[in-house]
Parts: C-alpha cells; structure tokens; sequence
C-alpha cells in the first residue's frame, strides 16, 4: 500500500488544546465553588392538629430562658446580659457541676460504648430556651444561637478529653454519637412573643 | 526514524504541544469535580451573619435553598425595599412553602427523603417573625432539618 511507505497521516490535535480551553472557561463561569455553612438545628415536629395544646411540665430548675429583645438586649435566667456571657452561663446551666439545687436535674444513664463497655454518664435534663421579639434582628439571634452551640461544642469537647482523650471531631463515628446522645442540643426555639408584657 | 536524522540535521524541533489537551482536560476535569452548578439566580440580596460554629452541608443534592432578604437593586423598583422570600426563581410567600416542600421532596429517593435539609440562607437585618414564619410553616411541612447559613468567622471577641 503507498500509504504505508509514507508518513502517516495523523488528526491534526492543535485544536484539541482550545476546544477544552472553551470548556474550562464554560465550567469557571457557569458553577460556583463555595461551600455552604451554616448552624444545624432540628425542628421540632409540629403536633397534631386535633391535640390540645398544652405546656410542657418543665421544671423551673430545668430551663434556662433566654431571651433576645426587639432592640437587642439579651436576657438569660434573670439576668441581663452581654453577648459574651451567653456561654459561660450556659455552660453552667448544663453541668451544674456542684448539683446546685437552682440549676438542672441530671440523670444517670448508660451508654454503650463501641468496645463492648458500659459508661454512665449523669445526663442533664437541662433545656435552654430561646425566645425573641417579633422585631428582634436576625443577626443578633444567630449569634445568641452561634454562642449556645459553643457551649454544648464546648462541653461535648471536653466529656470526649475526659473520656476518651481526644477532642469530639477527632474522635471515631460511634464515639462521637455517644458523646452527642450524652450532651444533647438541648435548645428549644419556642415562637416569638406577641408582646412583651411585663 | 528516517524523519527524525533529517531534522537532526537542522535546527532544533518546536517544542511538542501535543499534551497540552491532557494538561487542560485535567484543570477542567478538576473543576467539574470540586464545583457546582449555579442553580439559581439570586433575587434577593443578602448579607449572611457570621457564626464560628458553622457546619458544613454535606450533600448539595439534598439541600432545599429558601432565601431571604431585601429584594435586588433591579427588582426594588418592582417590589420595594420589604423583605421577600424568594423560592426557586420567585418571590413566594410563607403559604407557598408547604409546596415547595412538598415539590423538593419529590426530587428525592424515598431513602434520601428523610436527609433532606432546608438551608436558610436570611439577612441578619431581617427581622425574627418573618424567619419564625417561615420555621413554622417547614415544621408544618415537616421539614425538620435546617440550617441556618451562615459565614464562618473565628468568633465575636
């Protein structure tokens, strides 16, 4: 065959570099590279239609009321209180490491741990609750939400030093799970009051 | 082998442009991996809160958008500067949201269903009873799992 005996003929490739040129560029206009963050929360299911509604018995112990005003000032127990102080308090509320009689029950309960062991732990009955004006801003509720979730971040970071000698993000799946059933994210997000009467 | 003395003869060759495609494919490939498609095109502006226990969501598939915020520039002369809540590409209202649950869990496997997570991504000058609005209405939808978006900051002090 002559064509053998000569050079063979290849597909020109030059263009192969802008046509995937054009392709990249398309694919760097047309997606986007954020990843979206934010704070995590499970709402409560909604109850039932034909159930009456009726107030949870909680006891007084139990519940730590904050409270975000229309014009920003935060309210946490009895106390007014700064943006900073959101944590520590709550952090107390939940460990209530002297048993005080003014701050939360704790119950005992046992976990199993993922090398067959038990663990007890003292559970804390313990709910923050949130409440905010109807004009209250969004920004400063999210950062009250932002410094709760530190607290229990916080409390959970240091059971898992306690426990298991190593911070919760660093710690094997079912390791964490049982740190996060034993400090739950005990934060109820209750409707905004109409108004405030007081 | 005969082409190759010739040209030894003479100058040196250009310099192969042949991999130059796979160099490319390769940036592109990677861009198609770690990106996602702009899936919608934002009707209202938004600056979103800062919070330093910010989480990532994991699967973009399983995340429902709701936004909301003043309307764009463009839009405020249709609409005015009252905070709207945009749902797919309209403005919608709080009635809507149980639809646009409903239309969003359709998308899902019966399996994923129960993953699926609604991002809330709000103005931090929005005020609370639009946002508690709308938390009621998902809870209604029985759309548990929400996450309030907000940009990672190393904190307040």
């Amino acid at each position: 065959m002559p064509t053998n005996k000569r050079k063979i003929q290849e597909i020109n490739a030059g263009s192969m570099a802008d046509i995937s040129f054009l392709l990249l560029i398309f694919f760097l206009v047309a997606t986007t590279m954020n990843v979206d963050t934010g704070l995590m929360r499970v709402l409560p299911p909604m109850p039932p239609e034909d159930q009456e509604v009726q107030d949870q018995k909680v006891k007084e112990r139990n519940l730590l009321l904050v409270f975000v005003s229309a014009s920003g000032n935060i309210m946490a127990g009895d106390e007014n209180m700064d943006i900073h102080g959101i944590k520590d308090k709550a952090k107390d509320f939940i460990l209530n490491t002297y048993d005080d009689e003014n701050l939360p029950e704790k119950e005992d309960q046992e976990f199993e741990l993922p090398d067959g062991s038990k663990w007890t732990y003292p559970v804390s009955k313990g709910v923050v609750s949130l409440q905010t004006a109807r004009d209250t801003n969004y920004d400063i509720y999210l950062m009250v939400q932002n410094e709760l979730t530190r607290a229990f971040n916080e409390i959970r970071d240091e059971v898992a030093m306690e426990k298991f000698g190593a911070k919760l993000i660093d710690l094997p799946e079912e390791e964490r799970n049982v740190i996060t059933k034993a400090i739950p994210l005990a934060i109820s997000e209750a409707e905004p009051r109409k108004a405030i009467k007081k | 082998m005969a082409v190759m003395k010739k040209k030894g003869n003479k100058e040196l060759p250009p310099i192969s442009t042949a991999s130059l495609p796979d160099v490319i494919f390769m940036v592109l490939f990677f861009f198609m991996v770690s990106t996602s498609m702009r899936d919608q095109e934002l009707l209202v502006r938004f600056r979103l809160p800062d919070a330093s226990e910010v989480q990532k969501l994991e699967k973009k598939s399983l995340v429902s958008y709701i936004n909301i915020g003043q309307p764009t520039p463009i839009m405020q002369a249709k609409y005015g500067t009252a905070t709207q809540i945009q749902l797919n590409d309209s403005y919608k209202t709080t009635k809507d949201i149980l639809d646009f649950i409903a239309a969003e869990r359709d998308q899902l496997s019966e399996a994923e269903r129960a993953q699926m997570t609604v991002c809330l991504k709000i103005d931090e000058n929005t005020k609370m009873g639009i946002v508690t609005d709308v938390k009621q209405e998902l809870r209604r939808a029985n759309a548990l799992k929400i996450s309030y978006a907000a940009s990672k900051s190393l904190g307040y002090e």
